[in-house]
């Protein structure tokens, strides 16, 4: 999971709600994509609750880009 | 009054060059640098370089001539028929006797000419078709990183820095600061844009500063920078000044946010609305995968209440006599056919009984045993002299030596 994007995550959460609300899942399908659902939301909560905030400088070098911390 | 003198003076006689050289000494010194109003007609680019015009009014003209390196000063694109005011000089052709206006500077008259450029480059990049809608890039929903195109020292970036800490904490903001007004500002501008496109590590930018004149914002309404942020293969919301300024950067972005901190707002999801709509998306999962086990479970307790199913220990208790029932007859007949043949065993062993020596001896019959051997004798031929027998009777036996053999 730690390779997926927020947003890949989150798009995958909103599949998931959507194929529960259309309830034509058998209930071992229920239970593994619910059990991926609270996986997700989980994983999504921790993205949002990131709070180091990084504010950094583009400059260019002779080979290429550096980042320095502002 | 000037004096005409008739006669041929020969000491006084002008040669066309001197007099065209006196006329252009009168003129250049005592007319000066003027500002002339006047409609552009006759407008001619020539290749050099240098653009030739004239300047009329409703009762006059002037020939004018702008050279290579003015023009390329000014803002906007003179055109026939535009109305512009000119600072200049007249000059004489020396060589053709004629004169012109030597033009120093241009302005359009009425609107200002930097109104006048924008609008002219606006139109211009229109037609190119840099600001089509299908040119758009859609911005990201959940960038990961984003650039930004301002000033160091600007408002721009602690807006931008307030509101996307605010909105969502922990995404990455790189700025590459530039010089947002003056001479070289549009360059600057231009460069930043094409070094995040090579430097790739951002999902989108932003691009502006905050409000300022109309010239202060001018870098953003350069061509230099329209044609970057066309070429940007990264997203760009335009940034620059406030809710009515607008730019050809506003124009040609994939996003115009009316300010930096609404271009903050736009760039970034709002965390706590996030935060909210996963829990609602839990909170729907949970609901949902409850309900369908609620709806297993009822489906089942109704199927084992069904009148089938609780019919299944009825069926099970008829087997299970049919079963006894099957086991009984199978006892009896089998007992039966037991003492069947239990019968035919007796009558065996009677019928046995009829043929026993016993009952042939107690008829009184004997039997005679060759007692070397134990062979019963049933020929005299088995016999020699001298040898021992032993005669079985019904009840005891005894022993006896053969003395004489009769063959008949």
């Amino acid at each position: 999971m730690a390779e997926k994007t927020f947003e890949q995550a989150i798009e995958e959460l909103e599949g998931i709600v959507k194929e529960l609300e259309e309830g034509e899942l058998s209930l071992e399908k229920t239970i593994k994509k619910f059990e991926r659902g609270m996986q997700l939301s989980k994983h999504c909560t921790e993205k949002l609750d990131q709070v180091e905030q990084k504010l950094k400088k583009l400059v260019k070098t002779d080979d290429g880009f550096q980042l320095e911390m502002m | 009054m000037i004096e005409i003198r008739s006669e041929i003076d020969p000491q006084n006689i002008y040669s066309v060059s001197e007099l065209n050289q006196e006329i252009k000494t009168l003129i250049e010194t005592t007319i000066p640098v003027v500002w002339l109003e006047g409609e552009v007609s006759n407008l001619k680019f020539h290749s050099s370089g240098h653009v030739y015009f004239s300047l009329k009014d409703k009762d006059s003209q002037i020939s004018a001539v702008i050279w290579k390196s003015r023009f390329a000063g000014l803002n906007f694109t003179p055109q026939d028929g535009m109305k512009v005011i000119v600072l200049g000089r007249v000059t004489v052709f020396h060589k053709r006797g004629s004169y012109q206006f030597d033009t120093i500077k241009m302005k359009p008259a009425g609107v200002g000419d930097l109104q006048l450029a924008f609008e002219q480059l606006k139109q211009k990049l229109l037609d190119e078709g840099l600001f089509d809608e299908t040119q758009k890039k859609p911005i990201p929903e959940f960038p990961e990183s984003i650039g930004i195109v301002t000033s160091e020292t600007g408002a721009a970036i602690q807006d931008l820095y307030n509101v996307l800490n605010r909105r969502f904490p922990g995404i990455e903001i790189i700025l590459n600061p530039v010089k947002v007004q003056g001479e070289g500002a549009a360059h600057e501008i231009a460069l930043a844009v094409d070094e995040f496109n090579e430097f790739k590590k951002v999902d989108v930018l932003i691009v502006g500063r905050g409000g300022g004149s109309l010239e202060d914002l001018w870098a953003f309404n350069e061509e230099e920078v329209a044609r970057a942020v066309f070429r940007s293969e990264i997203p760009v919301i335009s940034a620059v000044g406030h809710e009515v300024d607008f730019t050809i950067c506003d124009f040609v972005a994939d996003l115009r946010a009316p300010t930096p901190s609404a271009a903050a707002e736009l760039a970034v999801p709002d965390r706590i609305e996030w935060l909210e709509r996963i829990t609602r998306m839990k909170h729907v999962i949970f609901e949902r995968s409850a309900g369908k086990i609620q709806y297993e479970r009822e489906r089942l307790t109704s199927l084992v209440s069904s009148y089938h199913f609780l019919r299944t220990p009825d069926i099970i208790k008829d087997f299970q006599q049919r079963v006894d029932e099957l086991t009984n007859t199978m006892q009896v007949s089998f007992r039966h056919r037991i003492s069947l043949l239990q019968n035919r065993v007796l009558s065996l062993a009677q019928q046995l009984q009829s043929v026993a020596p016993e009952s042939v001896l107690k008829r009184g019959y004997s039997i005679c045993v060759r007692e070397k051997d134990g062979v019963i004798v049933k020929d005299a031929n088995y016999l020699v002299q001298n040898d021992k027998i032993k005669v079985k009777f019904f009840k005891g036996s005894m022993s006896g030596i053969v003395e004489e053999i009769n063959n008949d």
